[in-house]
């Protein structure tokens, strides 16, 4: 059986090492594979999160060669034979343990986000909804929130000042989805210009780069969105117009 | 005995586990005014509700006016071979409707009809076309749902908590207490009433569609506190998981390939389905492969047989590969490639196209998928009453996966995510409402909490045990060969020896490091969840002498009238001993017998 060499992060907040661990691996094992191989049979206190091993709940996000990727869909056989493949913790969030880290600013970010307000259904049996109209709110709805495009953002990788003031690329393009939900009435275009920071994204696309659903997030969410908040808030008629009706 | 530290917090209703109906219990206790806790094991949205694919059965007549509840009960009691609950069987067609609605009012996107009504799509044993979907992620779209609406209404949600033995005041629930996977500390709950929503138990088999949390923690839970099991023999193969490449052998093919077209093949390039036919479904069943092509477009026409309830299809794709017709990786071919366009497959089956093409290299709007079956859902479990959730336990309340009756002797695809939504909802009902008629307050252990810390952390004090990682892969290997989907006395004995000697060693397991986010530890505690539950399926297959759903003797091949009227409960003995018995199922009123008299 060939064998593997993946060079893993161990650690705590209080400092940490890289360690290579060789085992053999299956025939189409993927990195999560091989981590697991590790856990059962070198390093039983290894800490990783995961779960589905399937790419369909985004808890296994690591840095692996420095890219932002999900483990259980990151196959071997990308790499070369004998390349040492390194998996590191996301480096956005704190550290908790090895591969594990803190991830609750996201958590924390949802709460801040209004909920779904829809208008009244019609009396007979629920709500009619085109599937054109819709189309684009199921992209973002593919999101399984591994919380990569967080971790690659700039804005709150490399600096870390921004988290207060900065909703990153998932929960910006959440609040595109409400704005784009046919039934949805609230207004959170003030909140996508205020507290969420819109204009700090400059649109590098790195978000996008790294969505293992391939979800268009700069030019599907965050540029439409943009858009909006600069029609509602800086074309000068309907500045006008606000002043006027008060509105 | 010395007080190990820990925290503890006051609720009326806690709930463990955060899938489907977790959340949905949650939101109605919450709604009700109940101080409510949410616990997880995993980060929240990331349960295994997640991985739900096809989607959630409900008689909205969208497609079909023809449907209604009557018909969903009708093909929920007949997929679960008559010995389901008939109450939880009448409820679930009755609500679910009205859950989906519910989704949808709370932001949920479903696929749509051409005049924007909610889309359904076919799935097995559903006579109309029933599932409300997104594509092949609906579990995504439900769990998203549920937890946007939730973290708006005031629940306190704890994550990545294990909890690993409920506490009790006499015979009533009083409480929970476990760990935080983050840092190893303890700590308690103190609760009127619990809810148990742990979803299954695959990870007790070698090859599942389950995720890791799928440990069996409520029934083992429920089973310690004294509460009834029920149906522990009914484990269901789910015939379409994949099978090549080895690294995700199990994963979930949806039954939506072939509610959308799909056919299974064998080596021969025949549709062996045709040869499976059960009599029990011969009436609805089409016998000729123009016929099922058909009914694709014509409702008239017979389903095809590729469509027989799950339990059928597993066994007629085990018995293929057994008599040498199989896929050059022992399963069989799942086509549906040369049955629609790639186009149309892409649209209908994202999810399934980038799962093959990812991690197995294979493009399935040109290549058949090689499919064979896997562990993919537990009928069995708690005992609960169908109005209120309630197990025998007093305070103590179930629902979703976890619970049994719902779906007899084999579940119906669609039916799990209707379940989750209906019974959550009744069970954060029924939580609530005990809790506020509680004149006092259960009241909590200390010494019962302490004996629980003390049980938790003793696998650090045990040096030179064995690997709990051995362990697991020996009890899954075992249940996979002596207690999977053709089973026999004799290995069933075979069995329960080798699971009784699990136990000792389970009970001897040592792990490396510290508390904090220690996997060789929570694997340790996990393995006493999946020895119950593997025992408890092991015994009630014993005791099941016939052929029944999701449960097959070798020995007793057939349906026996003797079994079909009664359930095996399962219970702790007096002794500490597991006891099965044989119970009367709960009577059927004459009204909905009658639905059953009618013919196709």
């Amino acid at each position: 059986m060939p064998q593997a060499t993946l060079r893993i992060f161990r650690g705590d907040p209080s400092g940490g090492r890289w360690v290579d661990y060789t085992v053999e691996v299956d025939e189409g094992s993927v990195v999560l594979d091989v981590v697991h191989k590790v856990q059962a049979t070198l390093a039983p206190d290894l800490a990783v999160r995961w779960n589905c091993k399937a790419g369909k709940c985004g808890s296994c996000s690591a840095e692996i060669n420095g890219k932002p990727r999900l483990m259980c869909m990151t196959r071997m056989s990308i790499f070369q034979s004998g390349e040492v493949v390194t998996v590191a913790p996301m480096q956005t969030w704190p550290l908790i343990r090895d591969l594990v880290t803190n991830v609750s600013f996201n958590y924390n970010v949802a709460k801040k986000i209004p909920a779904f307000q829809p208008q009244p259904s019609a009396p007979d049996s629920g709500y009619r909804m085109m599937q054109a109209d819709i189309d684009r709110g199921q992209e973002f709805r593919k999101c399984i929130e591994c919380f990569l495009c967080q971790n690659v953002c700039h804005i709150i990788r490399d600096h870390a000042e921004n988290k207060p003031s900065f909703a990153g690329p998932r929960f910006l393009m959440r609040l595109a989805e409400l704005e784009m939900h046919p039934l949805d009435t609230a207004d959170r275009l003030a909140l996508a210009r205020t507290d969420a920071g819109i204009g700090y994204c400059n649109i590098t696309k790195c978000c996008t780069e790294v969505c293992p659903e391939e979800i268009h997030i700069t030019d599907n969410a965050i540029i439409p969105l943009k858009e909006r908040v600069a029609d509602s808030y800086f074309d000068p008629v309907r500045w006008l117009a606000r002043k006027l009706t008060g509105r | 005995m010395t007080s190990i530290e820990h925290e503890t917090h006051e609720y009326d209703v806690i709930v463990i586990g955060a899938g489907g109906a977790g959340l949905r219990a949650a939101i109605e206790a919450s709604a009700l005014g109940a101080r409510t806790a949410l616990i997880c094991k995993s980060l929240l949205g990331k349960a295994h509700t997640v991985m739900a694919e096809g989607g959630i059965a409900a008689a909205l007549g969208n497609i079909y006016s023809e449907d209604n509840w009557q018909v969903h009960f009708r093909d929920t009691m007949r997929g679960g071979k008559m010995l389901n609950n008939w109450r939880m069987a009448q409820l679930h067609a009755q609500e679910a409707p009205a859950r989906v609605l519910e989704l949808e009012q709370w932001g949920a996107l479903f696929d749509r009809t051409p005049d924007g009504r909610i889309l359904q799509r076919d799935f097995g044993g559903h006579r109309y076309a029933r599932l409300a979907h997104v594509g092949d992620r609906t579990g995504l779209e439900m769990i998203r749902t549920l937890q946007q609406h939730a973290v708006h209404k005031g629940i306190d949600v704890y994550m990545e908590c294990t909890i690993n033995r409920l506490l009790r005041d006499g015979d009533r629930v009083a409480g929970a207490i476990g760990y935080w996977r983050e840092s190893g500390n303890i700590v308690a709950f103190h609760a009127k009433a619990v809810v148990l929503a742990t979803g299954g138990i695959g990870k007790a088999f070698k090859i599942t569609s389950n995720s890791w949390e799928s440990t069996g923690d409520g029934i083992a839970l429920a089973y310690s506190a004294g509460a009834d099991l029920i149906d522990m023999e009914f484990v269901q193969f789910h015939p379409t998981g994949m099978v090549w490449p080895p690294s995700v052998r199990g994963l979930l093919v949806t039954e939506g390939v072939r509610g959308d077209g799909g056919v299974l093949k064998n080596a021969a390039d025949e549709r062996f389905m045709f040869r499976y036919i059960p009599e029990f479904f011969k009436a609805e069943t089409a016998d000729t492969e123009a016929e099922g092509n058909a009914w694709y477009d014509d409702r008239t026409k017979r389903r095809p047989p590729d469509l027989l309830p799950r339990d059928e299809v597993a066994r007629a794709i085990n018995s293929e590969v057994k008599a040498g017709r199989g896929s050059p990786h022992g399963g069989v071919f799942l086509d549906i490639a040369s049955r629609r366009s790639p186009e149309y497959i892409r649209r209908r089956l994202p999810s399934m196209y980038h799962q093959f093409k990812q991690l197995a290299g294979v493009d399935i709007t040109t290549t058949p998928m090689e499919v064979g079956p896997t562990m993919h859902y537990m009928m069995g479990g708690i005992r609960v009453d169908a109005e209120t959730t309630a197990t025998t336990v007093p305070g103590l309340f179930a629902a979703g996966e976890c619970a049994a009756g719902m779906h007899g002797a084999n579940r119906l695809g669609g039916n799990s995510l209707s379940d989750l939504v209906v019974f959550g909802r009744r069970a954060g009902l029924g939580a609530a409402q005990y809790a506020q008629k509680l004149a006092q307050a259960p009241a909590l252990n200390p010494e019962e909490v302490a004996a629980a810390a003390a049980h938790m952390l003793a696998p650090f004090g045990r040096d030179g045990g064995e690997n709990p990682y051995t362990v697991q892969r020996e009890l899954q290997e075992t249940m996979h060969n002596l207690v999977g989907i053709i089973r026999t006395q004799s290995e069933l004995e075979q069995a329960q020896q080798k699971l009784a000697d699990f136990c000792a060693r389970a009970a001897r397991v040592s792990v490396e490091g510290n508390r904090q986010y220690n996997p060789g530890w929570h694997l340790a505690l996990d393995l006493a969840s999946l020895l119950t539950v593997s025992q408890g399926i092991t015994l009630g297959a014993q005791t099941r002498k016939e052929s029944r759903g999701g449960h097959t003797r070798d020995d007793y091949p057939q349906p026996d009238p003797k079994w079909a009227r009664v359930n095996v409960a399962i219970r702790r003995g007096p002794d500490g001993e597991m006891k099965a018995t044989a119970e009367p199922l709960p009577e059927m009123p004459a009204d909905l017998r009658k639905l059953f008299e009618e013919t196709h």
